[in-house]
């Protein structure tokens, strides 16, 4: 049976200094509270994964806590630039930033194998494109019956994967539906799973389209209403897009990027409920 | 209705290119708001597809990303990234790709991961690949939507995010790439077209009122244009007042 927990002591068991860890959710049920909490540990020198980086990295990454990034898309949708995950980048502010760079079918993949127990998964991608020329995780591989050459990109397993969910019952098996992107496959590549969940309930009504964690792929669950925000979850919360574009001159500015954190992480306490 | 911005041309021109396709996979920003633009007016049967997962997407307003709520709401179908990209868009069913670009060059390959600032300043970030090589590559044929200057219709890229046709003709089949790749660039002065012979982009038409010599200026290469430069129709009432409603809504 998974463990419920708060989410203090689900992070604080499942995430530690040096891990390679994804936070997974495609704009939607972006798992923001676990991310804070993480900043409010200060675990450090973390390898994140993530497709679209998002302002959720943004905030890891100018928090200091990120050695590397593996990713296929960096901005804020819609609104423009990830300005730390810039200056990291072109910078090194606060501290330099290693990047392993796909392109989303590219990384999308890299989970597929790594959720199948493969080494690599096969691809018609990156073809004619900059992009293997800056990573090592990009390679080709010729079919045994066709002869076609095809891109392979190596499997992605993470030390931990954390996502949000809409439901998880109290044994810990976990529902979510919407836009459900790679959470599936970025959870069953992972060593350890952490879910965060909108509400806790004694029985998982069945929902056309729904994706279920069942409760053994599942290592810890925490309840925290709210926990997407500024993304949201389908059925409890709409995306705060007033955020996303209020978070562009916040971001652009190191201090005030720091006393945000301040106000609305660092000081504020975990919301997890039991 | 009187008057209009360069960008309510360009969209507007954007949006007609989709006159006769089925279903299109579609960029965040000015493809998201071209494409949402045909299905008010010429093409109201459009199929948008939105990498987030939302397949027949028939969003309201105009979702600020690509995962806003409201696309999965009213799509078709919502299925996973990974078999949006490998089932819909690799296995070549989606018939026109939208994309925008940070730099273009004359065989329309587009770059959107760093930007060169010269010898003394570290390369300039970008948001990166997102779905545009696939796209480029996979759908049936491509379109870009791209505002006109020197800063983005460069003589060459700092970086190939995603291959429009290569160094010229035959370079998408050497490539293995399967679609027809970009068809058109529409920009904020007129259309670009490839060359039949060459696969270079070629000025083709221009909007009412803007030159050949404003096109030349904003284009970083030695612009070719067509023998007989067409004038785009301009924008309707019709058009104008259901791009105005979209961008207010």
């Amino acid at each position: 049976m998974t463990d419920i927990r708060t989410l203090h002591d689900a992070v604080a068991e499942l995430i530690h200094d040096g891990d390679t860890v994804a936070m997974e959710g495609f704009t939607h049920l972006i798992p923001f509270a676990a991310a804070h909490e993480v900043i409010r540990q200060g675990i450090t020198d973390l390898t994140l994964v993530r497709m679209t980086p998002d302002v959720i990295y943004d905030q890891l990454i100018g928090a200091g806590l990120v050695r590397k990034l593996v990713f296929s898309w960096g901005g804020n949708p819609g609104v423009g630039s990830l300005h730390r995950f810039r200056d990291a980048v072109e910078n090194g502010w606060p501290r330099p930033l290693e990047v392993d760079e796909h392109s989303h079918a590219g990384m999308a993949n890299r989970y597929v194998a790594g959720a199948s127990g493969l080494p690599f998964a096969v691809l018609r991608g990156y073809r004619g494109t900059a992009l293997p020329d800056r990573t090592d995780t990009v390679s080709t591989v010729v079919c045994p019956f066709t002869g076609e050459e095809l891109a392979a990109v190596a499997a992605l397993n993470p030390d931990v994967t954390v996502i949000h969910a809409q439901r998880a019952d109290r044994d810990g098996n976990v529902q979510l539906w919407g836009l459900t992107g790679v959470q599936k496959e970025a959870a069953l590549a992972a060593k350890r799973v952490l879910v965060t969940v909108e509400e806790l309930v004694d029985r998982l009504d069945s929902r056309p389209g729904a994706v279920v964690l069942p409760h053994w792929v599942v290592t810890a669950v925490a309840r925290v209403p709210g926990g997407a925000h500024p993304s949201y979850a389908a059925g409890y919360s709409v995306r705060d897009n007033d955020f996303y574009q209020a978070w562009d001159p916040i971001a652009r500015d190191r201090e005030r990027f720091a006393a945000w954190i301040r106000e609305n992480v660092l000081t504020t306490e975990g919301t997890s409920l039991r | 209705m009187t008057g209009w911005t360069p960008d309510e041309l360009m969209t507007v021109n954007a949006a007609r290119a989709l006159a006769t396709a089925k279903t299109c996979f579609v960029g965040i920003g000015l493809p998201s708001t071209a494409a949402n633009l045909a299905r008010r007016t010429i093409r109201p049967d459009l199929v948008l597809i939105y990498e987030s997962g939302a397949l027949g997407a028939k969003p309201t307003r105009l979702p600020l990303s690509i995962g806003d709520g409201e696309l999965a709401e009213t799509a078709d179908a919502v299925v996973s990234v990974p078999e949006m990209f490998n089932y819909w868009l690799q296995a070549g069913r989606i018939d026109v790709g939208f994309l925008g670009a940070a730099q273009l060059d004359r065989h329309a390959n587009i770059n959107t991961t760093v930007v060169d600032r010269g010898p003394d300043r570290p390369e300039g970030r970008l948001p990166g690949a997102g779905g545009a090589p696939e796209i480029a590559a996979n759908c049936g044929e491509v379109l870009i939507v791209l505002r006109h200057s020197t800063r983005n219709f460069v003589d060459r890229l700092d970086f190939v995010t995603s291959v429009g046709h290569g160094s010229g003709a035959g370079d998408r089949e050497r490539l293995g790439l399967r679609g027809r790749g970009p068809v058109a660039v529409i920009t904020d002065l007129g259309i670009l077209r490839p060359d039949t012979g060459t696969a270079e982009l070629v000025l083709t038409e221009l909007h009412p009122d803007v030159t050949v010599e404003q096109a030349r200026a904003a284009t970083g290469w030695p612009l070719k244009t067509a023998d007989a430069i067409g004038t785009t129709v301009p924008p309707t009432d019709a058009e104008l007042s259901a791009l105005r409603a979209l961008k207010a809504a």
